[in-house]
């Protein structure tokens, strides 16, 4: 059976993403990357990915096109789910006054605490090398644009990484969730991480 | 808690362009106050320009158009999550340094205001934060590339409601794009002359068959419509200025072409979204224009 990643494409990042992932699986045993703009499409995909972009434009596009159910319905049936910027916000199950203010819906997954903007305006965006004990070998170069992060997680969420008091990327059985962007760098040891979960 | 600050890298080449690509299939919306952001927000806008008066009011009121109040953007700043980003004049690198200085998402070096300068666009790659520049053409938009502008857009005739120059300059782009395909480095380096942009860009541009940043439609985008077609015409998102508070429901309006920009190869989607959205932007002919009239003969 060909192994198939559905990239959510409502907006953002996802060409890079769809490139990424076709690349690891090349690397890997094949399959076949797809870009999923409508309900129907995730129940036949092996592994999620969300996205960078805007969470609240893309948060209620995916409850306007019934894909916010079926991510739910997925994710409870074990199929892995990888959340980059945008898609980690989606994941979280709490928000901070930023989420208050705009009403904008979660997928409420992961039991964590997130802070949109975490490290502040574009300006602020930054690359950083990351320690990342999962991935062996060398530190992971992160790419951290408006970034978002977890402020707090519960005993069952496992610390991936962390930055300045800050966990940036973080697991949760089948969930992974990453304030920066792997799809930007030519590294790939986040997308195998994320593919030996299928 | 204290920032490692000498191991974070800001305002690299990767992070500008990095953030014009999280806008990609988003609408920006142009607003004038705290209020009409929040209902850009609430319609699915990925980010909002913030500005003293729409395109259509600007070009109605003449004058000398300039860089909004800074207490105008900064207001809107505090009262939305999402991007905000605001105009400066051709060449002024004062004011993008004030905005630069306000913390601004993004810099749109604009033909909308006049011209600061007849004879250089700013210097951008000397920025921290990202800049977005109009062009008509591939050879506009790889010379706007190569000062350091992360993200394009099509120059359009901003302020009219009319889409055809957009239509015109995305066609253009892509056009010129094709013509690429194929040629020999010998052939590419007759091009960059021709367009006065580098030859490593152009061939770039060749290898990758598109603009090496995202490219947005601009100027003239009034309806579910026109932001459907610049998508099918292979614009990455779309920007909208006077066309969403000139309509008669605003709110309606930008959330219909939110949804458009996301069924744009969906006629049937597309007619739902488009119906009783009530009166539009009146507009204006390009043709009705004099050539003084005209913004997107600004810069060059």
């Amino acid at each position: 059976m060909v192994i198939r990643i559905g990239v959510i494409a409502l907006q953002g990042n996802v060409e890079e993403h769809i490139q990424a992932a076709e690349r690891v699986l090349d690397e890997r045993d094949g399959g076949e990357a797809i870009s999923i703009k409508h309900g129907g499409i995730v129940p036949s995909c092996d592994a999620i990915i969300i996205p960078g972009g805007e969470s609240t434009t893309i948060g209620w596009l995916m409850e306007r096109e019934g894909i916010s159910s079926e991510i739910k319905a997925a994710a409870k049936k074990n199929v892995p789910i990888l959340g980059t910027c945008a898609g980690l916000i989606l994941l979280a199950k709490h928000g901070d006054g930023e989420i208050n203010k705009t009403k904008q819906p979660l997928l409420e997954l992961m039991d964590v605490h997130m802070k949109r903007n975490a490290f502040g305006r574009q300006k602020e965006s930054f690359e950083a090398l990351l320690d990342v004990p999962v991935l062996k070998g060398d530190k992971f170069p992160a790419v951290f644009i408006r970034a978002p992060a977890i402020t707090s997680a519960e005993k069952n969420v496992q610390v991936l990484a962390s930055l300045n008091g800050y966990i940036v990327a973080a697991q949760q059985k089948n969930l992974i969730a990453l304030a920066f962007h792997p799809e930007l760098t030519k590294d790939m040891r986040f997308h195998h991480y994320f593919m030996d979960m299928i | 808690m204290k920032m490692e600050l000498e191991s974070l890298r800001h305002g690299t080449e990767l992070i500008k362009r990095g953030f014009a690509k999280m806008q990609k299939g988003g609408v920006i919306m142009d607003v004038t106050n705290a209020d009409q952001a929040r209902v850009a927000e609430k319609a699915g806008a990925v980010a909002v320009m913030a500005l003293h008066a729409v395109p259509a009011d600007i070009r109605k009121s003449g004058g000398v158009a300039r860089m909004a109040d800074p207490l105008i953007i900064s207001e809107i700043m505090d009262c939305v999550t999402i991007p905000v980003m605001a105009k400066v004049r051709i060449g002024h690198f004062i004011e993008a340094e004030i905005l630069e200085a306000l913390g601004v998402d993004m810099i749109d070096e604009s033909e909308v205001l006049t011209p600061a300068d007849e004879k250089y666009h700013i210097d951008k790659a000397g920025f921290t934060i990202p800049f977005v520049c109009g062009a008509r053409d591939l050879g506009e938009a790889l010379r706007r590339i190569n000062e350091g502008a992360a993200m394009i857009r099509t120059k359009g005739e901003a302020g009219t409601g009319d889409i055809k120059e957009a239509v015109r300059h995305m066609k253009k782009i892509m056009g010129s794009i094709r013509e690429l395909k194929g040629m020999n480095d010998e052939e590419m380096l007759k091009v960059s002359r021709e367009l006065g942009a580098p030859f490593e860009l152009v061939k770039e541009t060749a290898e990758m068959q598109r603009l090496p940043v995202v490219n947005f439609a601009a100027g003239g985008v009034a309806t579910p419509a026109d932001a459907a077609m610049m998508m099918r015409l292979g614009a990455d998102g779309v920007f909208v200025g006077s066309g969403i508070f000139k309509a008669e429901h605003p709110d309606k309006m930008a959330k219909a072409i939110v949804e458009a920009v996301n069924n744009y190869d969906k006629p049937e989607v597309l007619a739902e979204i488009s119906k009783g959205l009530g009166g539009q932007m009146k507009g204006l002919d390009v043709h009705t224009l004099s050539e003084d009239e005209m913004l997107q003969t600004r810069g060059w």
